[in-house]
């Protein structure tokens, strides 16, 4: 059977790549294809930029013959459409930045630009980062490439399902409270969140500023690894980014955990979890010890207050940082006849429902007489979760976790019921609040053939850590990965 | 009626706290890279970070920093080790972002004092804090329509905000003086009022005397000339104690200042009813200042002027008026000391640095390195009238060709012939002629009309073309008349 380039990882193309027997223009055209044939189903992508990525594909055929191509020269990626790309039109999935062309490019996208990768695309998300399904889309819902009828998970959904379906070989994503971790384990691909600060957040449309952070999806975790090389470091335009050097994260990936210890949160193995998750994570752990892994029960207290105190802060943030769309400067006018009626049509018209409800919900925890009862008390249970971790990491160096209580859900299920929706995130909430690097790594199927998530999470900056136990795991090939079904 | 009043306005008290508004003086804005300049094109001084599209991150300014603190220390202010951004949110199309970065909780900034002098009276304004933020941009509105330029948009503040220690309009005017001073001694501002570089916000309440508690305030913003705020305060003070006078209250409201009528009118409700909803600006990290650099930028502020006045009178013998003039500005009294340095009285140097200097800065409008010679060639010039080479109206006469062709102060006296004679021989002579010219006069003071010594003075003072050393004649006539 002849092998599809498109279908190809990160790694096996770029040994393709490097002996000449594939060039980027036809990896890219591969992409593109398949793009073409099956994303008018899937709707994983807002805009695909066919002529330019060829003309980048070639371009890289060029620097690779000139012997100048790195590890990303020539791969084609679909970048999430919250990160700002010069010349390009950048949605967030609103309909308020109708007809905003960035002048510039977001840090990580001026950085794979530099090592040669090629964009293929603008993929889907909840508008403005704001959802678990990818449904709240101005552009309509992304379908999991496993179940049509279900959601991609969200809100980076359409940069998982197009790794998931064989439309790019990676993808960039972004997670405020899980938005990677759920719809890479939704999708059945691997999605790392770094520590907060660890990735440049300049160029990525602000949701919620203390809790975004950037970071890649691709099939393995060695090519996750890759993407997160290229895109991690200081950058003076962010200046809650971190100083410190970024480690060899390929070269972390040893496939030896001997004597890790792995903790095991008795509070993230709770009633109404799928039974299926269950059983699969539980696998998981077992297959972890049996790699030479240590099993440690640790204890996160205060789990219980982490979407709570997601959602006061989360929004309170977000109802600064969505000001900004007042029709005066770029994106949608409405016109009217004075300041507060253009500000009230054009917000009226341009935000959608999940939108609006999140501004309301931020504007109100920080309304006079209310921020002490709300933000305030936020950011000390913020603290309390954040020192829970550091408590559990005195015992462990990795805690174990499912990703989402469920497997995908179906479209439509949960949309007409926001808190139902935001219990989506429960388990991966905690991590953006204290600032945790987490991954979602494959780790088995339910009996309707959904792939489940496995999360690993590590201390601050234990990137490496995690995806060594990751890399570790899925090498030992206790889960053999399923195809989609497009 | 204007004794009644004048009665009822000594049985009060004027309890007055400023906040000031002053751009600091960096080369760029302070999140971005942008110029922070006066005067460009509209939105020429303008980039993504401070137009707020999508995606852009602030990155503060270390300048801005190094200047607010070098105000602060001036201002005997306590440096905080840490301090804190905060969101301001409130729309107007002139704030892109929707809110306003600026300190709230944690300021850059604590308490310290500012001495002034008014009326006589030295009192120190205690001043509650300075704290760094944003501009905003400016609305225009034309022909119907309204624009926005952003120039201003992310240019760096200062807002200084005194405690309520204030008595007087004219003890408001002495703080801003002070202030804009201290501004410019450190070089954090360059504090021109008429460009908007300073500001200023005023609360006024007025309590009867010898009462403790405060009266309702009233807020009058905007405030944008020294004498405006004066005559702000004067008229706000006289309006509310004619209303307490007459039995009412005082309502707490905001006015503004129009300048044009000369009155404050209340800003309607909606204009400043805002819930600002203040939290920590996530994307910055907190301010941290440490020792080492604060004392690097103490070490290296100039003298201040309240140092600087002392000095002028402990030292050089000035008055406490003098010293205040002269210290005003920063440059007049580098000017008037590099002056003085030449000299043996340095009360010739402030004389004339306080009349002929400042007036010709005054009327030419011009800065003072532009508008008169060096301090070298003016020192040369007054040297000349100390030594007795020239007089004191030919120096003045010297000084404004000097002004105007900029040539040295000797090329000028020699080529206008303004040298003294002091060559006794040639006063001689000429008294001699004089006397010989008016023997009856001469007979006359000799029996007694001394007040005739003046006659003869002029005469031969005429005589010579008005250039004889008035010493020497004085000492040559009395002898002569004299034998
Ligand atoms: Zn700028």
């Amino acid at each position: 059977m002849i092998v599809e380039p498109c279908s190809l990882t990160i790694a096996e193309a770029r040994e393709l790549l490097d002996r000449r027997e594939l060039s980027a223009v036809e990896l890219t055209r591969s992409c593109l294809d398949r793009i073409a044939a099956h994303d008018g189903r899937l709707n994983a992508f807002i805009t695909v930029c066919r002529e330019a990525a060829l003309a980048q594909a070639a371009e890289a055929d060029a620097r690779m013959v000139g012997g100048a191509g790195g590890p990303l020269c020539g791969i084609p990626l679909a970048l999430k459409d919250i990160f700002l790309t010069r010349g390009v039109r950048t949605t967030c999935a609103s309909r308020i930045l109708d007809g905003f062309v960035p002048p510039f490019d977001a840090t990580v996208v001026a950085k794979l630009r530099a090592a040669g990768a090629v964009f293929l695309s603008k993929a889907n998300l909840d508008e403005f980062a704001m959802g678990s399904s990818t449904e709240n889309s101005a552009f309509g819902p992304t379908r999991n490439p496993y179940d049509l009828d279900r959601v991609a998970g969200g809100s980076s959904g359409g940069s998982a399902a197009a790794v998931a379906a064989n439309q790019c070989l990676g993808a960039l994503g972004t997670d405020t409270g899980g938005s990677i971790r759920e719809p890479a384990s939704f999708c059945g691909v691997v999605g790392i969140k770094p520590t907060y600060s660890r990735v440049s957040r300049y160029g990525v449309i602000a949701y919620a500023s203390s809790l975004d952070q950037v970071g890649p999806f691709a099939r393995t975790v060695r090519d996750c690894a890759v993407l997160l090389q290229a895109i991690a470091g200081v950058d003076p335009r962010d200046a809650t980014c971190a100083a410190r050097p970024v480690p060899d994260y390929a070269g972390a990936l040893t496939g030896e955990i001997k004597g890790l210890r792995i903790g095991v949160p008795r509070e993230y193995f709770i009633e109404g979890m799928a039974p299926a998750v269950d059983g699969a994570v539980r696998a998981a752990l077992r297959q972890f010890e049996a790699l030479g892994g240590r099993l440690e029960e640790v204890s996160l207290p205060h789990t219980e207050y982490a979407v709570a105190t997601y959602y006061v802060l989360a929004t309170a943030e977000a109802s600064a940082n969505l000001a900004r769309y007042d029709g005066i400067r770029y994106g949608l006018r409405v016109a009217a006849d004075n300041n507060i009626e253009l500000y009230e049509r054009t917000r009226g018209a341009g935000f959608g429902a999940e939108v609006k409800r999140r501004i309301m919900l931020g504007t109100f925890a920080l309304s006079a007489g209310y921020y002490d009862a709300y933000y305030l008390k936020a950011q000390k249970v913020r603290t309390l979760i954040r020192r829970d971790f550091a408590r559990a990491f005195e015992r462990c160096d990795v805690i174990a976790t499912p990703v989402a209580p469920t497997t995908a859900f179906a479209i439509g299920e949960k949309i007409a019921d926001p808190l139902q929706m935001y219990l989506s995130d429960i388990f991966t909430i905690s991590v953006n609040l204290a600032g945790l690097p987490g991954i979602s790594v494959p780790c088995g199927y339910d009996d309707r053939g959904l792939p489940i998530g496995l999360q690993l999470i590590g201390a601050p900056f234990a990137e490496e850590t995690i995806l060594r136990a990751a890399d570790a795991y899925e090498r030992s090939g206790a889960t053999v990965r399923r195809p989609p079904i497009i | 009626m204007a004794s009644e009043t004048a009665m009822a306005a000594e049985n009060y008290e004027a309890v007055i706290g400023l906040e000031v508004h002053a751009h600091l003086a960096t080369q760029s804005k302070l999140f971005c890279g942008c110029a922070n300049s006066f005067g460009a094109g509209p939105n020429e001084n303008v980039c993504p970070v401070c137009m707020a599209m999508p995606g852009v991150l602030p990155v503060l300014n270390r300048d801005a920093v190094e200047l607010a603190i070098r105000m602060g220390l001036a201002a005997h202010c306590a440096i905080a080790r840490e301090s804190i951004f905060a969101r301001k949110s409130y729309f107007y199309p002139d704030l892109p972002k929707g809110y306003q970065i600026s300190m709230y909780e944690r300021p850059l900034c604590v308490g310290g004092y500012v001495e002034i002098e008014a009326n006589g009276e030295r009192r120190r304004i205690r001043l509650v804090r300075i704290h760094m933020e944003e501009d905003a941009g400016k609305n225009i509105h034309e022909d119907g329509t309204s624009l926005v330029d952003f120039n201003r948009s992310g240019v760096p503040l200062v807002e200084i905000v005194s405690e309520p220690d204030i008595r007087s309009a004219a003890e408001a005017a002495a703080y801003l003086r002070e202030l804009r001073a201290l501004l410019r001694y450190t070089g954090a501002s360059e504090a021109r009022m008429e460009e908007g570089n300073l500001r200023c916000d005023v609360n006024v309440s007025v309590r009867p005397r010898g009462v403790e508690q405060f009266g309702t305030k009233t807020e009058i913003k905007n405030l944008n000339s020294i004498r405006f705020v004066e005559k702000a305060i004067a008229h706000e003070v006289a309006r509310q104690i004619d209303i307490l006078e007459a039995g009412g209250r005082i309502m707490q409201e905001t006015h503004l200042w129009d300048p044009v009528r000369e009155e404050t009118r209340p800003m309607r409700s909606k204009e400043f009813a805002n819930d600002y909803r203040y939290f920590p600006e996530p994307d910055l990290p907190p301010l941290r200042v440490t020792p080492e650099w604060i004392e690097s930028i103490r070490v290296a502020l100039p003298e201040l002027p309240a140092a600087r006045r002392e000095r002028y009178v402990n030292a050089l013998g000035l008055s406490r008026y003098e010293a205040a003039i002269l210290t005003e500005e920063r440059e007049v009294g580098d000017y008037f000391e590099s002056v003085a340095a030449g000299l043996r009285n340095a009360k010739t140097a402030a004389n004339w640095v306080m009349t002929e200097v400042l007036r010709v800065v005054n009327e030419t409008g011009k800065p003072l390195a532009h508008a008169v010679p060096s301090a070298r060639e003016t020192g040369a010039l007054l040297a000349m009238v100390e030594d007795g080479a020239i007089s004191l109206n030919a120096a003045k006469t010297a000084f404004m060709a000097m002004c105007q062709s900029g040539k040295p102060a000797a090329t000028i006296v020699r080529e206008l012939g303004l040298a003294q004679v002091s060559d006794e021989a040639a006063i001689a002579e000429a008294c001699d002629q004089i006397i010989e010219t008016h023997l009856r006069k001469v007979g006359e003071y000799r029996a007694g009309r001394d007040k005739l010594f003046g006659f003869f003075v002029g005469a031969v003072m005429k005589a010579m073309g008005g250039r004889a050393n008035p010493r020497l004649v004085n000492e040559i006539l009395k002898r002569k008349l004299d034998q």
